[in-house]
């Protein structure tokens, strides 16, 4: 592969902390390798920030291998930038040539209120989980593993869905800002399962229920979080949600 | 103070069995008084914070990322080790146990290891109940393979994303407990320092790293589960963000630091492409099940892989260790690897790669699944594609990294792959309890020295954190906080308290003010080289007092220089960077003493001056057989203590792989 160096503009979002209005601020980058990942890309700027005197930009990061799911820019319009299934760590210059603008800003959600610059605080995600993503069973209930045998498919389909990094890209590209992916991922994961069986209803009710408290949009079947997962997270769960939480709705006490 | 691991008395096999049925326990209404501080949320800090929540106890956990699923271990790959002789291959207990202390090239405890042996199988059953999705067969059994240094299959995995998948589990349970009131979570908070009253550890001060404010924390015991120090390298494997800095704090204030120069580097890394660099990505080490390692017979030979053919290759670890082959431990991999490439027969435009190549593995899966189809016949390129798809399944996550990051087509052209700093075997002193030298601060998985020796086998550290936070430490906390039911909870605004805060208060200010001019950044690289060049893969006396001296001076200069942005109480990553690397600039010269210390050659601690004729890792047992614990003394002081190793079951011999 061929490898190039490239200048680029940037159009960045800037916010002292969550008080403050924002802006965008342009920038110059020089020199840039395609080589680069975007996040080092940013690493480069950050110095030249920092040598000039000046704030760097803050952007949540940390595994920079695609799986811890902090990166979260919105870039050009994209969440986690053009790549199909890539977060932004993954995302590599050689995408861009020289004299490209590139605009990059947080994600934007009410329930994802700025800390600073393009950090996000997600911590509504957390409370998600802790409204009943899980299965109830204490350190040394378990029985030996293998007296539980899962066919092989349903056990793939509870992966695929468990595949969820929690980055909240879902709902930065959703026009109504709904969680509904995240959600429907982890209930599809447990409820594909027999260990989540049961606790199936009354999960779905309670992590809807946190989910509207903590004022996500609604599902208007736009399909933009698939599209923009970089996980590959599929439609078909939230369908799946929706199944369970009529079923856990229309049968009685959703307790169980 | 002389060193006691407090290993029990009996047998291998009943010395965790006994400490069980034995140990003091703490009754369910006291445990509700009792107050725990996790520090860390990876594996063992995530099990170990929810499994203590269920028993009762009242606990704060700490992390610095948003939140704590996003904790390293989630990054973990390739697998999870556990006896359960699923595959009917020979697996016992005691094999692990045995391939563990010989992996760690017989620098580990016995009891020590047999125990996370003994409880690897509860593990999988735990993980399994908690709805891991772990790989399968079609009969929807548990599927296993194989990993280095082993040769049973006994690694559970989740394709490629085995640690995600065993964190979000962990994560789970926590989430669990902090909605049932029993955990209460502290995400984007640093710990910052241990606070001691009466010799034992009470508390922390924390950051709140949105506002930048200093928290006070009162425990009754504080658990640090905060991972490795790899990152003091600059360029790992590790997250940005992991760091030492709670380890360094609690050694500052009287734990013993043990091995700290026992570094893995991992063998099957992408290679660093230029100066831009911010990390190196692992490949995993379950691609040695499949891939095969070569570089050409000829020097400087700079044909396309394509183009040079089956004869004109060296599969050197399958000429040089013959019995293991491919799946040789990580340490004799990247070894061989950097062998190859220092004698002029690297790949690549930097000439320091070699190549992993899929294409025979291809070839091999594809003809079983036309066999399969009952068309054998199908002709090479059908058979070509079906075995691609095999592999997709079960590396396609890794083949895709592979692919964003270097632009190749891994199902194409041979991967090529380098060593890079991965894991840190050394870490803080613990008993057999997992407590420190000071009395009540404990420390658990990879911050730890305890289980791998001098090299850890793969698929052993997953294993280590769950091991420690699930089984171990709700034993042995309750048979130290027996003793302790009767201290309340000691108020804040104790003096131990006030100046614990005040001292970091004052540092924080000192490194604000120094004002100067080189970057945070530039200090951790310029210290990551020092530290890769002369206490990396190879060791030796004089590049380590050297090293010693450039990093006294770096240190020195990072004190007048560094330039810190913005404020104290804001958000603010570069003031929270500055103290990571601070604190790296202080253990980096403490690694090198060590590896200065230790004349022999073990795991991954490779001193060029003890090697075998045929450039093997020469051992010295009389000299060596002891834990380095280092205690500190002051800057750049450090009084060595030795933990003497006992091997009752195992005899140390020579390591051949071959």
């Amino acid at each position: 592969m061929q490898h190039y160096t490239m200048n680029l503009t940037l159009k960045v979002w800037r916010q002292r902390n969550s008080k403050m209005k924002g802006h965008f601020e342009t920038f110059q980058v020089k020199d840039i390798s395609s080589e680069m990942s975007f996040l080092e890309m940013f690493d480069v700027l950050n110095e030249q920030l920092v040598a000039e005197g000046k704030d760097p930009i803050a952007f949540d990061h940390d595994c920079r291998e695609g799986i811890c799911g902090s990166c979260s820019m919105h870039i050009n319009g994209r969440a986690h930038g053009p790549w199909d299934q890539t977060t932004t760590c993954q995302l590599h210059m050689r995408e861009y040539k020289n004299g490209d603008t590139i605009v990059v800003e947080p994600w934007r959600a009410d329930s994802f209120p700025v800390i600073r610059d393009l950090v996000v605080d997600r911590s509504s995600f957390d409370r998600i989980i802790a409204a009943g993503g899980y299965v109830s069973v204490n350190t040394g209930n378990a029985v030996d593993a293998n007296s539980l045998p899962i066919e092989k498919q349903r056990a793939d389909e509870s992966f695929a869905a468990a595949s969820c990094i929690g980055c909240g890209a879902c709902v930065a590209a959703c026009p109504n800002t709904s969680a509904m992916l995240f959600v429907s991922a982890k209930i599809a994961h447990l409820a594909l399962l027999p260990q989540g069986g049961p606790e199936r209803k009354v999960r779905a009710v309670n992590m809807v229920q946190q989910m509207d408290t903590e004022g996500f949009g609604s599902c208007t079947n736009i399909g933009a979080c698939e599209a923009e997962c970089p996980k590959g997270i599929s439609l078909e769960n939230i369908a799946r949600l929706n199944r369970e939480f009529v079923g856990a709705m229309f049968s009685g006490s959703p307790q169980g | 103070m002389a060193i006691d691991s407090k290993i029990p008395a009996g047998p291998i096999d009943t010395k965790w069995k006994t400490y069980k049925s034995t140990c003091k326990l703490v009754n369910p209404a006291n445990k509700r008084q009792l107050e725990i501080i996790v520090v860390g949320t990876g594996l063992a800090g995530a099990s170990a914070a929810a499994s203590l929540g269920e028993m009762g106890y009242k606990v704060k956990a700490f992390c610095f990322q948003d939140s704590p699923r996003r904790a390293h271990s989630i990054a973990a790959q390739g697998g999870i080790n556990a006896a359960k002789n699923y595959q009917n291959d020979g697996d016992s207990t005691y094999r692990l146990f045995y391939d563990t202390i010989k992996g760690g090239d017989y620098r580990s405890r016995e009891g020590n290891v047999h125990r996370l042996a003994e409880v690897s199988v509860n593990i999988i059953d735990q993980c399994v109940a908690q709805g891991v999705p772990f790989a399968r067969e079609y009969g929807g059994l548990l599927s296993n393979r194989s990993f280095g240094g082993t040769q049973v299959q006994r690694t559970f995995y989740a394709a490629g994303q085995t640690g995600q998948q065993l964190l979000i589990g962990a994560y789970q349970a926590l989430e669990r407990q902090v909605a049932l009131g029993t955990v209460e979570m502290y995400a984007r908070h640093e710990m910052l320092e241990v606070v001691k009253i009466d010799g034992k550890a009470r508390g922390i001060i924390a950051r709140n790293l949105i506002t930048g404010e200093l928290e006070r924390h009162f425990g009754h015991a504080v658990l640090l589960c905060t991972g490795g120090y790899g990152n003091v390298f600059y360029l790992s494997t590790n997250a940005m963000g992991s760091n030492v800095t709670a380890a360094w704090k609690a050694h500052r204030q009287g734990a013993y630091f043990g091995n700290p120069c026992f570094t893995q580097i991992h063998p099957t890394c992408i290679p660093v492409s230029g100066d831009h660099q911010s990390k190196l990505t692992l490949m995993s080490e379950s691609l040695r099940n499949d891939g095969r390692i070569w570089v050409p017979k000829k020097q400087g030979d700079n044909r396309s892989p394509k183009e040079i053919k089956e004869e004109e290759r060296d599969y050197y670890l399958e000429r040089r260790y013959p019995a293991f082959g491919n799946l040789v431990p990580r340490d004799v991999a990247s070894r061989a690897a950097k062998e190859r490439c220092d004698a002029g027969y690297g790949v690549g435009s930097s000439k320091m790669a070699v190549y992993l190549d899929f294409a025979a593995a291809i070839e091999r899966y594809g003809k079983i699944e036309a066999g399969k189809q009952g068309k054998p016949d199908m002709g090479k390129e059908a058979i070509i594609a079906l075995g691609k798809d095999v592999v997709k399944e079960k590396y396609g996550n890794l083949f895709d990294m592979y692919a964003k990051i270097t632009g190749d087509n891994p199902y194409e052209v041979p991967m090529r792959i380098y060593p890079a700093v991965h894991y840190t075997m050394g870490g803080l002193w613990v008993d057999y309890e997992l407590m420190t030298s000071v009395p009540n601060l404990y420390a658990l998985g990879e911050a730890n020295f305890s289980d791998h020796g001098a090299n850890r086998l793969g698929a052993s550290a997953l294993m280590q954190g769950l091991a420690d936070g699930y089984f171990v430490i709700p034993y042995t906390l309750g048979n130290n906080l027996a003793d302790d039911i009767r201290t309340k909870a000691i108020p804040t605004d104790h003096p131990a308290f006030v100046a614990a805060e005040k001292e970091v208060s004052d540092r924080i200010d000192r490194m604000m003010n120094i004002k100067g001019k080189e970057s945070v950044e530039s200090f951790h690289k310029r210290l990551g080289k020092i530290m890769w060049d002369k206490c990396g893969m190879a060791r030796n006396a004089k590049g380590l007092e050297e090293a010693i001296k450039e990093i006294q001076a770096l240190r020195k200069e990072f004190w007048s220089n560094v330039r810190i942005p913005g404020e104290v109480k804001e958000f603010n990553p570069e003031l929270d960077k500055a103290g990571r690397v601070a604190d790296f600039l202080e253990l980096g010269e403490l690694m090198c003493k060590d590896a200065l210390h230790r004349e022999e050659s073990c795991g991954g601690h490779f001193r060029e001056e003890s090697q075998t004729p045929d450039g093997e890792a020469e051992r010295n047992d009389e000299k060596f057989m002891y834990v380095a614990a280092w205690e500190f003394k002051g800057d750049s002081n450090y009084v060595l203590h030795k933990e003497e190793l006992n091997y009752e079951v195992v005899h140390p011999s020579a390591r051949s792989y071959k």
